[in-house]
This record gives structure tokens, C-alpha cells and sequence, in this order.
């Protein structure tokens, strides 16, 4: 065994140890359930189950959930896995991976079957078998919606590419996908993000306060914003050469650009450090329960 | 028939979309397509699903390295989708209480809603969290103060990541009333709201036209990619 590998085993040893030792000593990591009965029919009552404080842990209606605490305990584990790539690519990290692909193609579909499909496509089409199953809420003595029957044709096509001949069939479903996408983006890309952003760079170049004085740093804010645009714009400007005046106004604009690339970058990551954060706090609160900002186990 | 008819659908669908925004009687033919979009998308998941374990299968069959993990995923993914549809560990709902197929399928306490719970979200959020430390790396790695404009981005970045941090408040306690405007928050305000508004507007509009011209070309059959090369 490499010196390395050795090191980091007894490591993961060790702190699978005090994890042990800390889990048997506080309890750390488990989930409280409130029961909650929302019918009662003849089969007998149907009950649900509502996550709560641990604090609460001593209310009569509420108990352990092992799902739950076992969910706890793998989603620290899912966490850790993949955190432990900083250290490099490791098979813990590969498993996680894995994984993830796994269940998020398998949640996307499940959610587009029910949503889309049934919610949309059956609906339509058999609305009075749906009614009597999935969606018992549809109003009585619907009419098939017809129209439903074009999607369902086209599904079917699309589904042909799974076939080994007649792919090219797929391509007409494929046309209206894409069709669709141009439309819809043509017109709210034109109207939400091309005169939208027009008309607010629309602005007042010398900007009063409310008692009609001048108000400087309201002009020079408008005075930047409109500019900057219009540098921008300039240098995206490709239909003239970038020398001379429209050359000079061009540079003007990656000054600006440089500037927003920068603010975004430290947006960006400011943000992905937040969400580290809200990692952090899930093990040391969630999990192990060695902080407690928001006060979940005052009492215990 | 296999390159025409794909193109005139999707001039057809399109300058439907387009002109249900301007004649009000034709709004709902806009509403029908879109309905219709959607239903098109949730199918296209299924063909993204057959792909994905047809990969995965074929990767296992060959013994390629790195099958385990393959066959991890495809574990994964017919666990996620089999408990899913069938709705597993899912209670009726008050409203429906003999019928538990009417509820919904991401109920809390069901096996779905177990699984994003305490596996999507927590790999999806560690993922997201890991970029802090590439992104911060890869810059480290990537940008040099070599020129005015790199120097420009790279002050910017920093005023930014400082002003969003505890430390950029604290600057206010320290510094003189008519100087406040140099801590680090109030800079990366005026940057956000000035200069990085500026700039994202330029950009926004750019795109709105690179989007709105790409568009018109898919429209009106010029640009034909989607169709693929050759006639199969």
C-alpha cells in the first residue's frame, strides 16, 4: 500500500471513529416526525408525516423517523463524497457522481410524466378514465380535446429515432420543436430583453433632486449608465472596422466589459461560496449538531 | 419530404408563435403550440432516458473501465423512475382520501421525495459548492495583471468578492463619514448598480439580436443544422 493511500485510510478510520463515538454520546443526525391524520376512512385513518424541530422531540405526537435519520446520514455522506474531490478524483467522488446522473435523469422524467404527460397529453385525450384515476379533481362529462392527438403523433415520431430505420422521421416533430423555440424566443428576446433594455437606458442626463437642485451623483450615474451602453453597444458593433473614433469609443467599451466581467466573477463566486456555506451548515448543524443557528434543539 | 416538410413545419409553427403576440384572435393558436411544446419536451426526456441506459448498458456488456459506476447509474436512474411513477410510499391527500394516485408525486415522506431529499439535492448543491474552489483556482491559474484592462478586471473582482464578505461593512466603522463611499460595499454597490448594469445591458441587447437573427435564419430555412447532413 502507498504511503499516501495509508495516510488518508487512517485518517477516514479515525474520523469515522469520533463520528461514531460523537452519534453514540449526542445523537446527532436524527429526524423528528410529527404524525398528522388528515382522513379517516374506512380502511382506517390516513396519516402523514411532518418533519420537525428536534426540540420537540418530547411532544406525544411526535417520534424517530429511521427513513429520515438514515436519509440524514446519507445525504452527509453524498455531501462529504463529493466535497472529497478537492483532494483529487477518487472512487467515493465517482460513486457520488454516478449516482447523481442516476437519479436526476430518473427525477426529470418522472417529473415530465406526471406534469406533461398526464397532467397535459392524457388529460386531453381520455379525460373521463383519468378522472375515475390520477386525476380524480377534472370536472365531469369532459369532452376529448382532439387537437391532443397532433403531440401524440408527433410523440410517437419522435420516438421512431429509437428505431433502427426511418430516423429521418423524428426530424419532423424535431421541426416543430425548433420552429416553436424560434418563435417564442424571437419575440420575447425582442420585447423582454431588446426594448425593455432600451427603454430603461432611456434616462434623464442631468438628473434633479425633488427641491430642484442639481443632484451630481445622480447625473453622473445616469451619464455612465447611458454611456457605457453605448460603449458596449459600440464594440459589439462589428459592421465597421474598430480604428479612428469608433475604434477609440470600441476600447472605451472592453474597459467596460473588464469591469463587468470582473463584478460578475466576484458575484459568481460569492455565490457558489454561499451555497459551500449553506453545505457546511447542513453537516455541522443537520448532521452533526456541533452549532445551532437557527435554533433547532434549544432544550436538549 | 424528409428536408422540406421538417422545414416548413418549423416556419409554420414559428410565425404562428410570432404572430398569435400580435392578433389577439389568434392568441389561443399560440397557447395550442405551446401545449403542445411541452408535452414534445417531457417525450424528449424519454428518448434522453433510453439513451442514457443504452450507453450505460453497452459500457457494462463491454466490461469498458468504469463499468461499477455505470452500473451504478443505471441502478440509480431505474430505482428513481420505478418508485416514481409508481408513486411509492405516496398517502392519499385530504381532499382525495381513498385514491393515493391523486396525490402528488413528490409528497413529503413518500420514496421520491426521499430520494431528492436526501441525495439529488445534497450532491446537486455540493456540486454547485465545489465550483467556489475551481472557479477561484482556475483564476488564480488564468488571470494576470498584464495589461490596463486585465488590471481593471481583476480590481473589480476583488472590490466585489470583498464587499459581499463581512469585512467589506466593517470598512464603514473606520472610515470618516464623507469617505464612506470607499468601503468595499458601498464600491461594489455602485459597481452592480452602475458600471455592471451598463455593461449587462450592452450584452442583453446583443444577445436579444444574436437571438432574434438566428431565429429568423431557422425560420425561413436558412440556416438548416437542425436537420442534420445527409438525407437519413
Amino acid at each position: 500500500m502507498q504511503r499516501e493511500t495509508l495516510i488518508w485510510t487512517a485518517v477516514m478510520v479515525l474520523g469515522g471513529l469520533v463520528l461514531l463515538v460523537h452519534a453514540v454520546r449526542v445523537g446527532n443526525g436524527r429526524v423528528y416526525v410529527r404524525e398528522v391524520t388528515v382522513a379517516d376512512v374506512k380502511s382506517g385513518p390516513v396519516v402523514h408525516y411532518k418533519g420537525v424541530p428536534p426540540s420537540l422531540h418530547n411532544e406525544a405526537d411526535v417520534s424517530l423517523s429511521v427513513p429520515r435519520t438514515i436519509g440524514m446520514w446519507i445525504a452527509a455522506l453524498c455531501t462529504l463524497g463529493i466535497m472529497s474531490f478537492v483532494l483529487g478524483d477518487n472512487p467515493l467522488y465517482k460513486l457520488m457522481e454516478s449516482i447523481f446522473v442516476g437519479v436526476s435523469a430518473g427525477y426529470l422524467m418522472v417529473a415530465a410524466f406526471w406534469d406533461e404527460i398526464v397532467q397535459n397529453l392524457l388529460k386531453g385525450l381520455v379525460p373521463g378514465p383519468m378522472r375515475d384515476s390520477f386525476l380524480p379533481g377534472l370536472e365531469e362529462g369532459l369532452n376529448p380535446d382532439l387537437t391532443y392527438l397532433a403531440p401524440l403523433a408527433m410523440s410517437v415520431m419522435m420516438l421512431w429515432r429509437l428505431s433502427p430505420k426511418g430516423a429521418w422521421i423524428a426530424r419532423w416533430p424535431l421541426a416543430f420543436f425548433i420552429g416553436a423555440t424560434a418563435g417564442f424566443r424571437l419575440v420575447s428576446y425582442l420585447e423582454a430583453d431588446f426594448t425593455q433594455q432600451i427603454n430603461n437606458t432611456i434616462l434623464p442626463l442631468i438628473v434633479y433632486t425633488a427641491d430642484k437642485s442639481f443632484d451630481v451623483w445622480g447625473t453622473i450615474r445616469n451619464v455612465l449608465i447611458v454611456g457605457g451602453v453605448l460603449l458596449g453597444l459600440v464594440y459589439f458593433f462589428f459592421s465597421v472596422p474598430h480604428r479612428g473614433v469608433v475604434g477609440g469609443l470600441a476600447r472605451g467599451g472592453v474597459w467596460l466589459l473588464m469591469i463587468t466581467f470582473g463584478a460578475s466573477f466576484g458575484y459568481t463566486v460569492m455565490g457558489r461560496i454561499a451555497l459551500l456555506a449553506d453545505r457546511l451548515q447542513f453537516l455541522f448543524d443537520d448532521w452533526l449538531w456541533l452549532i445551532d443557528p437557527t435554533m433547532q434543539r434549544v432544550g436538549m | 419530404m424528409k428536408r422540406t416538410v421538417p422545414m416548413v413545419i418549423a416556419a409554420v409553427t414559428g410565425f404562428v408563435l410570432i404572430v398569435s403576440y400580435f392578433i389577439p384572435l389568434t392568441e389561443e393558436w399560440g397557447s395550442i403550440a405551446m401545449q403542445w411544446f411541452n408535452v414534445l419536451a417531457a417525450i424528449a426526456f424519454v428518448l434522453g432516458g433510453s439513451n442514457l441506459m443504452r450507453m450505460n448498458l453497452q459500457k457494462i456488456s463491454d466490461r469498458r473501465p468504469g463499468w461499477g459506476y455505470a452500473a451504478v447509474t443505471l441502478i440509480a436512474f431505474l430505482v428513481t423512475l420505478c418508485v416514481g411513477l409508481l408513486k411509492v410510499g405516496v398517502q392519499p391527500t385530504e381532499s382525495f382520501p381513498t385514491n393515493a394516485w391523486a396525490a402528488p408525486y413528490n409528497q413529503e415522506g413518500s420514496f421520491l421525495w426521499w430520494l431528492y431529499e436526501y441525495m439529488y439535492k445534497p450532491l446537486q448543491a455540493t456540486m454547485f459548492a465545489l465550483l467556489a474552489f475551481f472557479i477561484a483556482s482556475a483564476a488564480f491559474r488564468a488571470f494576470r495583471a498584464k495589461n490596463p484592462e486585465s488590471i481593471a478586471l481583476l480590481a473589480t473582482a476583488f472590490i466585489v468578492l470583498m464587499g459581499r464578505t463581512y469585512v467589506g461593512g466593517l470598512m464603514r466603522d473606520v472610515l470618516p463619514a464623507s469617505l464612506e463611499w470607499l468601503s468595499f460595499d458601498s464600491m461594489t454597490n455602485y459597481i452592480m448598480s452602475v458600471f455592471n448594469l451598463a455593461g449587462m445591458r450592452a450584452i442583453t441587447i446583443g444577445i436579444a439580436l444574436g437571438v432574434a437573427s438566428t431565429s429568423l435564419k431557422v425560420l425561413l430555412g436558412v440556416d438548416r443544422s437542425y436537420l442534420g447532413a445527409g438525407d437519413e
